[in-house]
């Protein structure tokens, strides 16, 4: 299993969710993916999207003031 | 997972219109939608195969008529294009803001199968042949095919 990670803290919609699944696709089921993104849209939706699609989030955790880590494992 | 499904008429061959057209698409597959872009008419000159001017197809006329049309690269702003400048000042903005540009939703869009389908009917009469466009070109089809593939879903016509 491993772990990657995307920082999409300078994408806006719908490139944020876009990359996501397109990354989320590469990987494996168990796979982490840490996507780093920043409030607003993108806290909103990306962990909503991936969840609906079967995947799991595992935390989100906030890394600066307005920048957050969705650590996501791949269903 | 789920059998939400969108269809997309592009009629337009307008730069920003295109852009509203692949967003919504690329926006929705990346959701999980099925998503079908149908292009028709002026909106064939954003998945022709040669990206300028080419005097393609049969015929003086549709010649004449497709190298006027233009490709990808001659797409205007529905308004405010002064002379097809605008397309390149909204683009280097775009990439200025971070915003995804027309090439990268229509790259997104193919890798998230996405598909693609051009009208028979304009096509003939511009006397052009699947060849003539990306080979993401999946079919070409007329109405009947088209309200088939897009039955029980959303359809939007830009």
């Amino acid at each position: 299993m491993k772990t990657v990670r995307l920082d999409i803290t300078k994408d806006h919609c719908p490139m944020t969710f876009v990359k996501t699944k397109l990354e989320l696709e590469k990987l494996q089921k168990g796979d982490i993916l840490e996507v780093i993104l920043k409030e607003g849209e993108p806290l909103e939706n990306v962990p909503k999207t991936v969840t609906e699609q079967g995947n799991k989030v595992i935390d989100i955790k906030k890394i600066q003031d307005d920048i957050h880590m969705v650590i996501i494992e791949k269903g | 997972m789920n059998n939400k499904k969108l269809s997309i008429v592009l009629f337009s061959g307008d730069f920003d219109k295109a852009i509203a057209a692949f967003t919504i698409a690329s926006g929705a597959a990346a959701v999980n939608y099925e998503v079908n872009l149908f292009f028709t008419f002026w909106g064939l000159n954003v998945i022709k195969k040669y990206k300028g001017r080419n005097p393609a197809g049969k015929g003086f006329l549709a010649r004449t008529f497709n190298f006027l049309m233009g490709g990808f690269k001659n797409l205007p702003l529905s308004r405010l294009n002064f002379a097809g400048i605008s397309p390149k000042l909204m683009t280097g903005l775009m990439k200025k803001r971070n915003v995804a540009t027309l090439k990268e939703l229509v790259d997104a869009a193919i890798q998230l199968n996405i598909n693609l389908y051009a009208c028979e009917m304009s096509i003939n009469i511009l006397g052009l042949k699947k060849e003539d466009f990306i080979p993401e070109v999946k079919e070409i089809l007329g109405v009947a095919k088209f309200l088939n593939i897009s039955e029980g879903g959303e359809i939007l016509f830009i």
